[in-house]
């Protein structure tokens, strides 16, 4: 994946509590079978009415904030299906980061993966980031340094030292682990097969 | 870190000590993954990632793989007619063999959801590890395993190292007692739930059911008790296993036999929380006074006894809240402080993951003998697996549902997910057995009201909501 090392851009602000990955990514469009080109599938069903006429209103087509790379979202961003489009389409839609007072555990995984930075934050950090976001601040992300600043607010990320070191490096866990852990996992394995023997029995 | 050995443990405890192959400075740890389940929509992309890195699969026998979710639930003695299901569902079988997983096909008898699937074959068992593309997986919590959902990204990397990075999560006890009244399900307490503790209630945390309402309740209801775990927010649920469990594994066919099975046995009598374990948080329910619960709103969480009314949002504080409260009545068709009791419906679905069993299926038939859907309502009864829908066949209870207008399907994910033909029409208001009520899951402007098999079947010879308690049963 892409290393991500700081974002400068302005913020979209979707406070709306529990803002799911059907919300994100409409089930219909899983059955492409590419993680390229979902972009424009983002949201699809709250930007966009069954004839493909826009919705006016939604937050992230507003004008002021096209380029955007961040949202700032509510509580429980992300929650529901575990389908990684969401992500891949956040990513192509040009989104870098995702702050929210909380996550679904699965999509800030996901995130992980893709090169998406997802920080949880305190709500009331969120409220403060969320007031600068429409007051049309622009946002200062830096994973070196672990810092936001935006308009008069200076705050840490949030984000565990072994998703920082990925996204700052591009890695992929698959390399990681098999670099570093083969022969860990083999002697788990002998232990285990030790200790649970009907788990390494083929079956039928 | 120092463990005192003595201490007493938590089942989580037990569970993820037993997989760590690794602790990271940083506080995550390198898990490892006794058994992985595959379906065809969340996996494309993971084989394309397998294949650009020429990785090969640490251990093929630890997968198993079953087409559920595109596919449809009638006509399958023909193609599938959607060119990209059809094209999902056999990229599926070509991955599969050629990386030499093993897959039950569309056509094989034991096809099904995977959540229905790994159970009934005793691939799900307790004290294991196991992962799924799918945020439902903690299903199998309910053998005392611990099943976490994961994305296309990380099946490939548990195909490719048996392993996953993962950060130790909190525990949650939810202890359930008192005395439920008749019609009183799992699915009903798993609503009330996560009413009580909200959508994100659970972030972060592993939930273990207990109490004496879990330890009475038959495997179906602990896998549906656990499903619905997501729909708080945890990354897992589960149960200690017991009796209960082993007389369901007992025979099944990839459990264990012979000296393996006593062996197996006497190691999962010890996965149980010790006396004295400590938990981060505890909760408890008294299901007693429960009623039937449904969700009226476009959240798991907007749920409420079906003797309630719609909230009002001009009464909600939270400025945030009553704007979503007030756009889930309106995506509902609703207005607020309506009784739940009365909503007219135009379609019914029993089925899913949550309540495609064998004895959801019974609940449900109960409350239908000897009546007929409602004129207007279009039903349908989906088989979480072939297998499930054979032993109903054998006991005659598609008869009860054909003869009184329902639908009689094959086994699929069908329309809880809503990618196949199975969906609802704009505007169209369901009762569903199945675990999500988001706007759109069961089709763009599809209004879904989530409730147990028993009231989905009342509601449906009803033709609108109604307490399943003030129904006679035949």
């Amino acid at each position: 994946m892409q290393p991500l090392t700081r974002i400068s851009s302005r913020a979209v602000y979707l406070p709306e509590p529990n803002i799911d990955t059907d919300a994100l990514f409409p089930a219909r469009y899983l059955l492409l079978m590419e993680r390229k080109g979902l972009g424009e599938y983002l949201f699809r069903d709250r930007r966009f009415r069954a004839d493909g006429t826009p919705i006016p209103g939604f937050p992230l087509d507003a004008p002021d904030v096209q380029g955007a790379q961040i949202i700032i979202g509510g509580p429980g961003f992300g929650c529901g299906s575990s389908r990684e489009q969401a992500v891949w389409a956040l990513y192509e839609y040009g989104i870098r980061c995702v702050l929210a007072p909380d996550f679904g555990d699965i999509f800030a995984n996901n995130c992980a993966k893709n090169g998406l930075l997802a920080s949880r934050m305190p709500a009331s950090m969120i409220e403060a980031l969320g007031s600068q976001a429409q007051a049309g601040a622009t946002f200062d992300i830096d994973l070196e340094t672990r810092q936001i600043r935006a308009g008069t607010i200076a705050t840490p990320l949030n984000v565990a030292d072994n998703v920082r070191a990925a996204l700052l490096n591009g890695w992929d866990d698959t390399d990681i682990i098999l670099a570093e852990d083969g022969e860990r996992i083999a002697a788990f394995e002998r232990t285990h097969k030790r200790q649970q023997p009907w788990l390494f029995e083929e079956t039928p | 870190m120092t463990v005192n050995a003595k201490a007493p443990r938590t089942l989580y405890d037990k569970l993820w000590s037993t997989h760590v192959v690794r602790d990271y400075d940083d506080g995550s740890s390198l898990i490892y993954v006794d058994r992985h389940l595959l379906h065809e929509v969340t996996t494309p992309q993971s084989f394309v990632a397998l294949d650009n890195g020429k990785r090969t699969i640490h251990r093929p026998a630890s997968n198993l793989a079953v087409p559920d979710h595109a596919v449809p639930t009638e006509h399958r003695d023909q193609p599938i007619a959607d060119p990209l299901a059809r094209a999902q569902t056999e990229r599926l079988t070509s991955n599969t063999s050629r990386y030499g997983i093993k897959l039950i096909d569309l056509h094989d008898p034991r096809q099904g959801i995977v959540h229905i699937v790994g159970p009934e074959q005793g691939f799900t068992l307790p004290g294991i590890f196991l992962a799924c593309g799918d945020s439902h997986t903690a299903t199998h919590g309910a053998f005392g395993a611990l099943a976490v959902g994961i994305g296309a990204s990380e099946c490939a990397i548990v195909m490719a190292t048996q392993c996953i990075r993962q950060v130790r999560s909190k525990t949650m006890r939810i202890d359930i007692v008192g005395t439920p009244s008749r019609f009183i399900s799992a699915k009903d307490i798993a609503l009330a739930i996560i009413a009580r503790i909200g959508a994100n209630g659970a972030s972060g945390h592993a939930v273990e059911y207990a109490g004496p309402v879990v330890e009475a309740m038959d495997m179906a209801a602990r896998m549906t008790l656990c499903n619905m775990s997501i729909e708080c927010g945890a990354r897992a649920g589960f149960i200690a296993p017991d009796e209960t469990t082993f007389a369901y594994l007992e025979g099944r066919p990839m459990a264990p036999k012979g000296d393996n099975w006593n062996a197996a046995i006497a190691y999962w009598r010890t996965l149980a929380s010790d006396p004295g374990a400590t938990y981060d948080r505890t909760e408890t329910i008294d299901v007693s006074e429960l009623a039937p619960t449904i969700t009226w709103g476009t959240s798991p969480e907007e749920a409420l006894p079906v003797t309630a009314r719609t909230p009002d949002p001009s009464r909600e504080q939270n400025p945030a809240r009553s704007a979503r409260q007030q756009r889930a009545l309106n995506y509902m068709g609703l207005t607020a402080d309506t009784a739940l009791a009365g909503i007219r419906i135009e379609r019914a679905f029993i089925g899913s993951c949550t309540n495609g069993r064998i004895e959801d299926l019974r609940a449900a038939a109960s409350v239908v003998r000897g009546r007929t859907v409602a004129a207007h309502v279009r039903a349908m009864v989906v088989p979480g697996s072939g297998l499930v829908k054979r032993q109903a066949e054998a006991e005659g209870l598609d008869d009860i549902f054909r003869n009184a207008g329902f639908e009689w399907r094959d086994a699929g994910c069908s329309m809880c997910v809503a990618m196949n033909p199975d969906r609802l029409a704009p505007g169209e208001r369901c009762a569903s057995t199945s675990n999500r009520n988001f706007e759109g899951r069961q089709g763009p402007g599809g209004r879904t009201h989530l409730m147990s098999p028993a009231m989905v079947a009342a509601a449906a010879v009803s033709g609108c909501i109604v307490d399943v308690r003030a129904m006679e049963t035949a």
